[in-house]
């Protein structure tokens, strides 16, 4: 029986490889066809041309650019909310905010698109700006939930000892308690960013998707996931490729972005 | 009296206010989706047939059970499994638990549009499912497993030993030990795990739209195209003609989600107190 519980467990393994075989079997070809360089570097994404074009430069400053700015207005408010949790809240209301938060997290990405749709684009239009406001909203209960754990892993003593040497409560939290627990904080704010860098569905629907460099905040942009899902359905042949190698180049964004957090979480234990 | 210095002030006004606006944001996006959806709940929306006049969401909740029992029947022998080796059976600091490990956390954090793209290349190409039900749901239960092992690993270990040792005690097997002493006592932490896994699957697009397809009706078998009430919430925001169903779908998503989350806080405020009785 101990074989069978082992090969349940190598069903994880066994999935990371076939992803990996499956992207990059199909994604690599397609890659090494338009030339690594053209492809990265490309400012021109043109797939109905002749012949066509496949630069994904401004997807990939399309996705820096939403995840800058959903981090900018996310991170901030995450970690003063998981402050908060952790170290300010009165018990009662915490029996009212932390399942809130939990259920901010629990939001499908549909539910928060048709929201930015109707409150945010008005305002802003679709724009990098809506974009970062929607993805800084999702991305703070995760942030918050994971800051929270590390600020409440932090030995009581430390905070014993900053009141001891005169510092008030939010000194000694935002001095002593906050900087002990920086490395859980900081793999909080590198899920968020993972976790914004992936988000698709929200995305579309409020960044406007114009496929091309954008010059101000205030312009639409077309962000790497958003690529693939607009254009998969007639895709096909080099242009499919391609599609398939915007997806390499975002697994490979987010293997890097998994390396960083299990460094940390090494730190951590 | 004590003096309050004003930068004790300042980060007391700034932790107050990111609360405030957290949960400002909460309020506001859930009033906002009732405000503009509840009007538009009609019996109509419940017809149990789609078409592009009346576009009923009962096919797409229909459709999203389906999704969820499936994906779950796939995910969560392999997920208890792997819990049970990882907690019962594998020593610490082995080799192969610490791939396994490696490979769970890639898992939990690939975005669900590489799921998707997986999902495609490999259930719908190469296995030439098609568009379906089925290739949408193996896809799912790959995206989940990380969650089933991890919330099943939990409930595991938070079993105190002492269950073991009495079984063992009374002359009960390794596998009689786990099937009939830890797995029962582990039940409510792995149904935690479940709840919040068919909360993903409900709120899962971007997995689903290339590997289930967007048809619009109750499959008639696993290898038909169905669409989820989030892929249906999409399909109707691109259509652009019936936004404000569109927002009534989003009514409905949202208390299935709040639903799932107060059973799991349920569940959970449960299991605190379980084990403390012994």
């Amino acid at each position: 029986m101990r074989a069978v519980f082992f090969l349940a467990a190598l069903a994880s393994v066994l999935a990371v490889l076939l992803i990996c075989l499956f992207l990059f079997g199909n994604g690599v070809p397609a890659l090494l066809k338009i030339g690594i360089f053209k492809f990265l570097a490309g400012q021109e994404w043109a797939p109905s041309d002749v012949p066509p074009l496949f630069g994904i430069l401004p997807m990939i400053a399309g996705s820096l650019y939403v995840t800058a700015c959903a981090l900018i207005l996310g991170v901030p408010v995450g970690i003063l909310t998981a402050v908060f949790l952790a170290r300010v809240c009165p018990p009662r209301l915490y029996r009212f905010l932390k399942p809130g938060v939990d259920l901010l997290a629990g939001i499908p990405s549909v539910v928060y698109g048709f929201f930015g749709m109707a409150a945010l684009v008005p305002h802003f239009h679709s724009s990098i700006l809506s974009a970062g406001i929607l993805l800084g909203v999702m991305i703070l209960p995760t942030m918050a939930g994971i800051a929270e754990s590390a600020l409440r892993a932090v030995p009581e003593h430390y905070y014993e000892g900053a009141l001891a040497l005169g510092a008030g409560h939010y000194r000694a939290v935002f001095r002593v308690i906050l900087p002990a627990a920086r490395s859980g904080v900081l793999a909080a704010v590198v899920l968020g960013m993972g976790r914004a860098v992936g988000e698709t569905m929200a995305v579309i629907m409020v960044a406007g998707n114009q496929a091309r460099m954008p010059n101000s905040i205030f312009q639409g942009v077309r962000t790497l996931t958003a690529n693939i899902v607009m254009e998969m359905g007639y895709a096909a042949e080099l242009h499919r490729g391609a599609l398939i190698a915007t997806g390499v180049v975002l697994f490979v964004f987010i293997l890097l972005v998994n390396l960083c957090l299990s460094a940390l979480n090494r730190r951590i234990t | 009296m004590k003096r309050i210095s004003p930068s004790e002030t300042f980060m007391a006004a700034i932790t107050w206010a990111a609360a405030l606006l957290t949960a400002g944001a909460l309020l506001y996006i859930i009033g906002f989706i009732l405000w503009r959806g509840v009007p538009y709940i009609t019996p109509s929306l419940f017809a149990p047939v789609y078409n592009s006049i009346n576009v009923s969401l009962l096919p797409a909740l229909v459709s999203t059970v389906m999704m969820a029992v499936l994906s779950l029947s796939f995910a969560l022998p392999l997920g208890i499994g792997a819990a049970v080796y990882l907690a019962e059976y594998a020593r610490r600091g082995n080799r192969a638990v610490r791939l396994i490990r490696l490979a769970a956390e890639t898992l939990a954090g690939i975005p669900s549009i590489v799921y998707g793209l997986f999902g495609m290349l490999f259930f719908v190409v190469w296995l030439g499912w098609d568009f379906s039900l089925l290739a949408g749901s193996c896809t799912l239960a790959i995206m989940i497993l990380p969650l089933l092992l991890r919330s099943g690993e939990e409930a595991l270990l938070s079993v105190p030993d002492s269950y073991r040792e009495g079984s063992f005690a009374l002359g009960a097997g390794k596998l009689r030990t786990v099937f009939r002493i830890v797995l029962p006592a582990a039940i409510p932490g792995v149904l935690a795990g479940v709840v919040l896994a068919v909360g993903r699957i409900a709120g899962e697009t971007a997995a689903l739209i290339y590997t289930a397809g967007t048809v619009a009706q109750i499959p008639p078998d696993v290898f038909a195209s169905a669409r989820t009430l989030s892929v249906h919430m999409y399909a109707l925001s691109r259509e652009g003609l019936h936004t404000n169903e569109g927002y009534a779908t989003a009514v409905v998503l949202l208390l299935v989600v709040i639903g799932i989350n107060v059973i799991a806080a349920r569940i959970a405020g449960k299991i605190g107190g379980a084990h403390e009785r012994v």
